[in-house]
């Protein structure tokens, strides 16, 4: 047979039918003006408390000697651990041949690439003189764990980038004479960005050959940027944090927030962008069922972590455990642990929970959990160090997050929404060749 | 009638003469001003070559070992400027292990230490290089004051993690922070099992004062906001052949400190030198969660013997000083 599906008839046809779909609501319309709007000024909003802090120094945030990683920490490790789902859903799931995760491959790699941006940033705001950055590059420690944190989560950002639009092009190539009634800088910006493509055989060899090495390289990148971001952790010999099983259920964990982002984005692009013929009720019910397998294995995880030093219970263990267990976090714990992770897996068992709205609750909770979980992991091993903290203000004894701190932390969340709606607002969210010629293929067998 | 026409109308010698005559006396004036200044200046000159042989000339041993001599009022008080205060301060003070003695047993919490740290390294009440601590380790046990300063680790965690070389470890043992270098990740005081770091939240209390003095490393003066800050064992004192301020301060007896090379340590209280492995064999020395592995340079003497009633004074209560 000569010619592979993409010189097709079939191929063009199924291009042209999908690309119609997808690209009618990409552009500038002008919900996303006021959905923009809103984004910005309340970002505007949280950047002025970031210059409180700037001015007057952390002592603005809850933050003392006693906790002095707190939100910002906790929120930095949450957003590194959302972006792992990048690697799950492209690499694991795309490498094994399941093809039914091509339409959310690009969600995924959006929702890497937003967060793998704004983990880069939010670190900024903990540090105590953010003038001083440069001297992470300048005198850098490859002794220290934070040299390894900034370098993999920078590399990670940069393949997630990659893998975003590396498969994108192709897309491009299409859309740009497609786009109607939309600004010219978009067009040009699709020109540019589709590198001269022009659906040559040998194109599209090239481009299946670069997004493979792309999908490979990216998961030993995603193991190294929550392994070591748990090592910030790990290293250090604090009771709750010295564990050596911190690597893998971080990984597990990151999994579990990473998703639920995704089947939350999934949820409203779905609905926005009119995609029900691309993000079937399957496919909720297929992440569903990857939700399931994941969330067990964080809990498998979660046991360990608090099972074996609970049953040896030694000196600081115990008190960090009776803390978690039936102290101060308790309510948290139990709450993030039962609502946010046992309670959705039994629910999600069942096929009717598995549909888009249903899904789209549990995904929401279960983020906030994640978020909270972080939380967990950072502030309450600090609260009780080996030695007893005395002859200090009270302040210094109980963290409590301050407004500024929360405001500066919901800047960032504000920046991921804005990174998202960008990447799939102005550029296809749908990726439009991978599934004509899936489509194709599919019907040249059949005939 | 001539006569007077001759008075109206000067002749020409008597021109010649009266402009002669003006020229005169403006030359002389001329030369009078000049020699005045000449010679004031002749005076002065002639007085203060009178008194530079009057100067006294002192002999200097310079850096590189020359004997010189230099009048006295060329002398200048040296101050070391941040390049070589940096420097030093990095380096340590050869051949030198210093090493901390806390005796458990002659401490009553007078907390003259904690005040004469936070004076010397101009910190707030409630910040702290070197804290005592009520200890007690089991309901069964007695309860006991610990002094507890940065353990000056051989293994320190926090060095290990600090991404910028900010926080080190010299040769003499000591574990500095550079306020000049930290990025204020504070991922050191994560890593340290002592508590023993703090941090400037906000403005450093002196600030105000301190603004254009020299940074010293070796004393963390003039501290800075956003950077971490820690017992140094006074590196400044013992630059300067003295004991560390917390050692010289306490009343009671309680710190000793030297050289672990001359195996010998000071009490700072009696000034009595005494033989630094005998003191820990005879009085059962241990250190502070050893099982960690970080191989603190301060040892502990247990609380056994106490000639005193352990009595707690009042809780004194900590406001935060914004």
């Amino acid at each position: 047979m000569a010619g592979s599906v993409f010189s097709s008839e079939k191929y063009r046809e199924k291009l042209d039918l999908i690309s119609a779909d997808v690209l009618k609501n990409v552009g500038i319309s002008r919900g996303f003006i006021i959905w923009m709007g809103i984004l910005f000024a309340a970002f505007a909003a949280c950047i002025y408390a970031y210059t409180i802090q700037l001015r007057t120094g952390l002592g603005v945030t809850g933050l003392r000697d006693v906790t002095s990683w707190g939100m910002y920490i906790a929120n930095f490790v949450f957003f590194v651990a959302t972006s792992l789902v990048g690697m799950l859903i492209s690499c694991v799931l795309g490498l094994s041949g399941a093809t039914w995760v091509k339409p959310i491959s690009r969600i995924a790699e959006i929702i890497a690439v937003a967060f793998a941006a704004v983990a880069g940033l939010v670190i900024i705001s903990d540090m105590g003189r953010p003038d001083r950055l440069p001297y992470v590059f300048l005198f850098g420690r490859v002794q220290s764990p934070i040299l390894w944190d900034v370098s993999v989560v920078t590399t990670y950002f940069v393949l997630s980038l990659l893998l975003w639009l590396f498969p994108m092009i192709p897309d491009l190539a299409v859309a740009k004479g497609k786009l109607q009634g939309q600004p010219e800088f978009l067009s040009k910006a699709y020109n540019l960005l589709s590198f001269g493509w022009i659906h040559n055989e040998k194109q599209y060899l090239i481009i299946g050959q670069g997004v493979r090495i792309l999908l490979i390289l990216i998961i030993p990148t995603a193991f190294a940027i929550h392994t070591v971001t748990s090592w910030l952790f790990a290293v250090t010999p604090r009771a709750g944090w010295d564990s050596t099983i911190f690597g893998p259920y971080f990984i597990s964990g990151a999994f579990v927030s990473g998703t639920a982002a995704v089947i939350i984005a999934m949820y409203f692009f779905r609905k926005s962008y009119n995609l029900d013929k691309y993000l079937t009720d399957s496919h909720f019910d297929k992440m569903g069922k990857v939700f399931i397998l994941i969330s067990i294995l964080y809990i498998y995880f979660n046991i360990n972590e608090f099972l074996v030093p609970g049953y040896k219970l030694k000196a600081a263990d115990a008190i960090h455990l009776r803390e978690l267990f039936a102290g101060e976090h308790a309510f948290l714990f139990w709450g993030v642990q039962l609502l946010g992770l046992i309670i959705p897996v039994f629910l999600m068992l069942f096929r009717r929970i598995r549909k888009p709205l249903p899904m789209l609750f549990i995904s929401i909770v279960m983020l906030a959990a994640a978020w909270l979980k972080r939380y967990i992991i950072v502030v309450p091993p600090q609260a009780h160090p080996y030695l007893p903290v005395q002859n200090v203000p009270v302040e210094w004894v109980v963290y409590k997050p301050t407004l500024i701190e929360s405001l500066v932390t919901l800047a960032s969340i504000l920046l991921v929404l804005i990174i998202i709606t960008l990447l799939s607002k102005l550029f296809p969210v749908i990726p439009i060749w991978e599934l004509a010629e899936e489509e194709a293929k599919k019907e040249l067998k059949e005939t | 009638m001539s006569s007077k026409k001759k008075k109206k109308e000067p002749t020409e010698i008597e021109e010649i003469l009266e402009s002669s005559r003006r020229d005169f006396l403006k030359k002389v004036g001329i030369v009078g001003a000049a020699s005045v200044a000449g010679g004031a200046a002749i005076y002065s000159g002639y007085q203060f070559e009178k008194a530079k042989k009057h100067e006294e000339i002192v002999k200097v041993l310079t850096e590189d070992n020359r004997l010189v001599e230099i009048p006295r009022d060329q002398m200048k008080d040296y101050k070391p400027d941040l390049k070589v205060l940096q420097k030093r301060g990095r380096k340590g003070i050869e051949g030198k292990r210093w090493v901390m003695v806390i005796d458990l047993s002659k401490c009553r919490n007078a907390r003259k230490c904690v005040g004469a740290c936070q004076a010397a390294h101009h910190l707030r009440p409630y910040e702290y290089h070197i804290n005592t601590l009520v200890m007690q380790e089991s309901a069964n046990t007695p309860e006991y004051f610990m002094p507890k300063p940065c353990q000056h680790c051989d293994n320190p965690p926090c060095v290990s993690v600090c991404p910028v070389d900010a926080t080190f470890k010299r040769q003499d043992g000591i574990v500095l922070i550079d306020n000049e270098r930290c990025i204020g990740c504070r991922f050191c005081m994560a890593a340290c099992p002592y508590s023993a770091r703090m941090f400037h939240w906000r403005e450093p209390v002196a600030a105000g004062q301190d603004q254009g003095n020299e940074y010293n490393v070796e004393l963390n003066v003039p501290q800075k906001k956003g950077t971490i800050s820690k017992c140094l064992f006074s590196a400044d004192r013992l630059r300067d052949g003295m004991l560390p301020y917390c050692v010289s301060a306490c009343p009671n007896g309680v710190f000793y400190f030297g050289d672990e090379n001359e195996n010998a340590v000071t009490n700072g209280t009696t000034k009595e030198t005494v033989n630094l492995k005998e003191l820990l064999e005879q009085n059962g020395g241990y250190r502070l969660m050893a099982e960690l592995g970080t191989k603190p340079r301060v040892y502990y003497l247990p609380p056994k013997n106490r000639i005193f009633e352990f009595k707690k004074g009042p809780d004194t209560e900590y406001k935060e000083i914004t």
